[in-house]
């Protein structure tokens, strides 16, 4: 009987140490990002955003103009007068100008291509790293981010988001040790766009990393309803089958 | 038979024609319309079948992504998304291979336990429980060969790590490892060669196994949830009392099940291919990078449990002898288990005890595979690890001293 009980109190400790994890991980700024990839408009405002402000850096090899404009439903002038700036077929990759061994000179390292960053990092991820950027004179970039700490991006959204300082209390977590923890964020110099603007400006662009990350997502759950419906069907049948073969079975 | 109907009749003289030359009817009758398998089966009884699909979704998508996908360091990881953007279809084809991956060890872990609820390891099954093992074995060889091949940093750092544990051989590990990998680190000659593996070697292997295990069960008769060997009891007509016919009567219920199963896989690879970051991981989404070592390295889901074992102990081949070990013990089974009783419906509470904590080990080292290995994770490990072997190590005895119920003469059927 004492096993038992040592078994479920094991489990009882498991059950509570995830819980404990779960809860402790992660950064101090964790909002959802509430993108929504069948959102076609948010999706087209995403990749005017993404081509505007991140792909002097950035890099989406593997995403064509093309098949962006047949996902969200604009035309291959609209592509070429809007999205493409350096290229002219539309069955290019997202492609950039600066080779990636002298961006590795310039910024310490290569900014990452972002064909799969929503699929490696996360929407929410990214929608926080986008929001975390505050003043830090000791970095080079003279911000520092509060998701990625050290981040070697600068803050490229500076003139929309404006400048803000992060504000961090001393808390006591053992008995005269303290930490610094983040409390909350001081807006120094406002940007073009107020704080909800902002929030949605990000919105938009991670629902378009989100889109590039996995563009077959929309595809697959349509098709995915029709498939269980088919086999919901046809399991229907195949028991009537079965009862009616094992019906003299004694 | 000439005159009744000639189109039926040509038919049959096709067939006689086959049969003079190829055994046709004979073996249909033998393996599906006159095997005669216990009437009892419940639903436990469906996993070898399951693994059977899940062998020819993997073979069939494996061919089409083969067609597409590029063994080199230089463009694996980009062939894989040319696939999931470019290739008609490529994504559904991906995503079921890469689902399938997690099925097959999913269905075939359910297999494996059904035979021991059973006593399906017992004898004159002892050789059919061998090359499930064996199958089992080639199978988490597939399955890593097969992880690398996105040449994602999981799959980079995976084999690094895998590959790494045979370094922990005396003597001959640092040149084993290097005869693995081909190179001094993994590379594009490791990948070559693990792609060979991957769609030609094993699967070969794997397809030839499978017919011997279905061979060798044949030959035996299938176990049934009473353990009762329905062989023993045949009528005047020499079927087996208890038997149906597999062909039309199992086929009917497994057909039910394939596509209770099918429902499952489709709902995965549709809705949730990712499966939360377990079936594909987070971190294999970026390309593998040798300079850069990922925080936190875990396998698959379905290695976590060994990986567990091999972590829990503080010294490298100490570690290695364990987890294979582990392994190594289930071969073991049909010789630890003493006890006479097969099935768990008329065996002791110590049995019963005992493959319970052996589930509760098993899924807990599972978890604990995908956690780091630091503080209370570690003390768990190793405690988990204790009940996993004792389990296997002290089963010669508790089945010996089993007290079991009385075993009926007829499977237990109700209609």
């Amino acid at each position: 009987m004492n096993t038992f009980k040592n078994v479920f109190a094991l489990i009882a400790l498991l059950v509570v140490s995830t819980g404990a994890q779960a809860a402790g991980g992660g950064s101090a700024l964790n909002d959802a990002a509430g993108n929504d990839v069948a959102d076609t408009a948010s999706l087209q405002r995403g990749v005017r955003n993404y081509v505007n402000y991140c792909m002097g850096c950035h890099s989406m090899q593997y995403v064509r103009y093309n098949s962006v404009g047949e996902d969200l439903g604009l035309t291959d002038e609209q592509l070429i007068n809007n999205l493409m700036f350096a290229v002219d077929k539309t069955s290019d990759p997202m492609e950039i100008a600066m080779p990636a061994e002298s961006a590795e000179k310039w910024f310490g390292q290569a900014p990452p291509d972002l064909s799969l960053i929503a699929r490696s990092k996360g929407a929410d991820y990214l929608y926080n790293f986008l929001r975390a950027f505050y003043l830090d004179e000791t970095k080079a970039t003279g911000t520092n981010n509060l998701v990625l700490a050290g981040a070697s991006m600068p803050h490229v959204l500076w003139e929309l988001q404006g400048t803000q300082r992060a504000i961090f209390d001393e808390v006591e977590y053992a008995p005269g040790q303290t930490r610094m923890v983040f409390s909350h964020f001081e807006q120094v110099a406002p940007g073009k766009l107020s704080a909800e603007e902002y929030d949605a400006f990000v919105r938009d662009l991670v629902n378009f990393l989100d889109y590039a990350g996995s563009p077959e997502q929309l595809e697959r759950t349509h098709l995915g309803i029709w498939v269980i419906v088919f086999l919901l069907v046809f399991l229907f049948f195949s028991y009537l089958l079965k009862n009616e073969i094992w019906k003299d079975v004694e | 038979m000439s005159n009744a109907n000639p189109q039926e009749s040509r038919g049959a003289q096709l067939l006689a024609w086959i049969d003079a030359r190829f055994p046709l009817s004979k073996m249909m009758k033998e393996h599906a319309t006159e095997y005669y398998a216990s009437k009892n089966f419940n639903w436990w009884y469906v996993f070898g079948v399951l693994a059977m699909v899940v062998l020819v979704i993997q073979l069939l998508t494996g061919i089409f992504l083969t067609m597409n996908y590029k063994p080199s360091a230089a463009e694996a990881f980009a062939s894989v998304e040319y696939i999931m953007r470019d290739v008609e279809w490529g994504w559904l084809i991906r995503y079921m291979h890469s689902t399938g991956a997690s099925a097959f060890f999913i269905v075939v872990y359910l297999h494996m336990f059904r035979a021991m609820l059973y006593g399906s390891y017992k004898k004159p099954r002892e050789l059919l429980w061998l090359i499930g093992m064996v199958i089992y074995v080639a199978l988490m060889a597939e399955g890593f060969f097969g992880y690398l091949l996105p040449w994602g940093q999981m799959s980079y750092w995976g084999a690094q790590v895998i590959i790494s544990l045979f370094g922990a051989i005396p003597v001959v590990g640092d040149p084993l490892v290097e005869w693995i990998r081909g190179d001094f680190f993994i590379s594009d000659i490791t990948l070559n060669r693990f792609f060979a593996l991957h769609v030609i070697a094993v699967p070969l292997a794997l397809c030839m196994l499978v017919v011997m295990h279905i061979l060798a069960l044949h030959e035996t008769g299938s176990n049934n949830p009473d353990g009762i060997e329905i062989k023993e009891n045949k009528g005047p007509d020499g079927i087996p009392v208890d038997g149906v016919a597999f062909h039309p009567y199992l086929t009917a219920k497994d057909l039910v099940a394939i596509i209770i199963f099918l429902i499952i896989f489709c709902a995965i690879v549709f809705f949730a291919p990712e499966m939360g970051g377990y079936f594909l991981e987070h971190a294999n989404f970026e390309p593998a990078n040798s300079l850069k070592t990922p925080e936190h390295i875990a396998p698959v889901w379905y290695f976590t449990p060994f990986y567990a074992i091999l972590r829990a102990i503080p010294d490298k081949l100490g570690g290695v002898i364990l987890m294979g070990g582990a392994i190594v013990v289930l071969f073991l089974l049909p010789w630890l288990d003493r006890c006479e009783v097969k099935s768990i419906r008329y065996r002791g509470w110590t049995y019963k005890f005992a493959l319970g904590c052996f589930v509760v080990s098993f899924l807990v080292l599972g978890w604990l595979g995908l956690m780091p290995a630091e503080g209370v994770y570690t003390l768990l490990a190793r405690i988990f690890t204790a009940v996993y072997f004792a389990f296997f190590l002290l089963m010669p005895w508790y089945t010996s001293i089993e007290k079991t119920k009385p075993v009926p003469d007829r499977v237990v059927y109700h209609k």
